[in-house]
């Protein structure tokens, strides 16, 4: 049961691979990579359980705050740009 | 900082060293959280990263740390935590209906909506809970207005939808942080 | 008893993939960008945050449970602040709000002040 769930969660993130292919502009493309981050979140917490261990959570932590500055920065540099530029 | 700003009593020295005392507090016991053992090595690293963190990052901690110590506080935030949760759940149902629905009932708009907490700490709480509740995100906050993005506009009324947007949670946060 | 407490967390892990696919096809479906990261953001978060929370009730209280639950407050700051940040972003770098737009009092703003 718990596999099929993990082979959604994973399948997901192809949507967000999509948003990030093709969206129109640079902000659709940031949208999907802030989304994608948080899918990866559960796909850690789903193979802690799998695996049965505990330090893949800690991945997990860890991924949130990078992705976290990550979108901090890429939306501080977008901020001060301009479509013309 | 404005002079009333300071209404427990004491001197800037001392709700300074407070300050200090209040994040290293916090970020040990997040420490231990993390961790869930109490081995001499792993606490002693612990007290050290607590250290560098209060040194590096005190000056951006809460300015009026006694707060913390006021019990009514963390009555209203059980409260408000409740009324958070329930409005998430249904905020979801709301974004599921809006999306598998053929037609998409949608129509968005950007409003303006005014604020009467003062702190940032508030503030920002504020726009948290924005964020997460039904058909709305908080966008920018500008002197003393929110500007909030809401995915189905019901109402022009400026007064009807500042009730319907913030009168919500305005009144616990100002009770918890304020 | 140990059944039940299975059958409980993989019915909320189930329960946040629901909430996941419900984000991510709004992702897809919706006009613009500030319509998209609000159905995105909400969704996928509660999600994520329903996945741990089946973390906490499978372990309980033990090292890898807590980790599950210090997580979830951190997720919650963090993507809503990211989000923010995403729309006053994409405001400002000029996106319009999408053809159905019916309100806009952000546009007189006078936010250019960098």
């Amino acid at each position: 049961m718990l596999e099929i769930l993990l082979y959604i969660q994973t399948g997901l993130c192809v949507f967000c691979l999509y948003r990030i292919i093709r969206g129109p502009t640079i902000a659709d493309r940031m949208v999907g990579l802030d989304i994608f981050g948080i899918l990866v979140v559960g796909i850690c917490a789903i193979v802690a359980i799998l695996t049965e261990r505990p330090y893949i959570l800690d991945v997990g932590i860890a991924w949130i705050i990078l992705s976290f500055i990550g979108t901090i920065t890429l939306a501080k540099y977008l901020e001060n740009k301009k479509l013309n530029e | 900082m404005s002079a009333d700003e300071n209404y427990t009593g004491l001197s800037y020295t001392k709700l300074n060293i407070m300050r200090y005392l209040a994040l290293f507090i916090t970020s040990f016991i997040f420490w231990l959280l993390l961790t869930w053992s109490v081995e001499p090595g792993s606490v002693v690293v612990g007290l050290a990263v607590a250290g560098i963190t209060t040194f590096f990052f005190g000056k951006y901690y809460f300015k009026n740390v006694a707060k913390f110590i006021q019990l009514h506080r963390y009555y209203w935030f059980i409260i408000y935590l409740f009324i958070f949760i329930w409005e998430c759940i249904k905020a979801n149902f709301d974004v599921a209906y809006r999306v598998l629905h053929p037609k998409m009932p949608i129509k968005p708009g950007i409003v303006r909506v005014p604020l009467t907490l003062k702190s940032p700490f508030a503030r920002a709480m504020l726009a948290n809970s924005i964020t997460m509740t039904p058909g709305t995100i908080a966008v920018d906050i500008v002197k003393d207005n929110i500007y909030v993005h809401w995915i189905y506009i019901s109402s022009e009324d400026p007064v009807e939808y500042t009730a319907k947007v913030s009168g919500r949670f305005e009144d616990y946060i100002k009770k918890i942080f304020d | 008893m140990a059944d039940i407490i299975i059958i409980l967390s993989t019915l909320l892990i189930a329960i946040g993939i629901l909430f996941n696919i419900f984000g991510c096809v709004g992702l897809l479906r919706l006009p613009d960008v500030y319509n998209r990261l609000q159905s995105a953001t909400k969704c996928v978060t509660l999600g994520t945050c329903s996945i741990l929370l089946g973390v906490l009730v499978r372990y309980g209280f033990a090292s890898i449970g807590i980790k599950a639950l210090v997580a979830i407050p951190l997720l919650f700051f963090t993507a809503t602040v990211a989000a923010h940040a995403l729309a006053k972003a994409s405001y400002r770098f000029g996106i319009k709000l999408g053809e159905k737009s019916v309100h806009d009092d952000y546009k007189d703003e006078d936010y250019d002040v960098s």
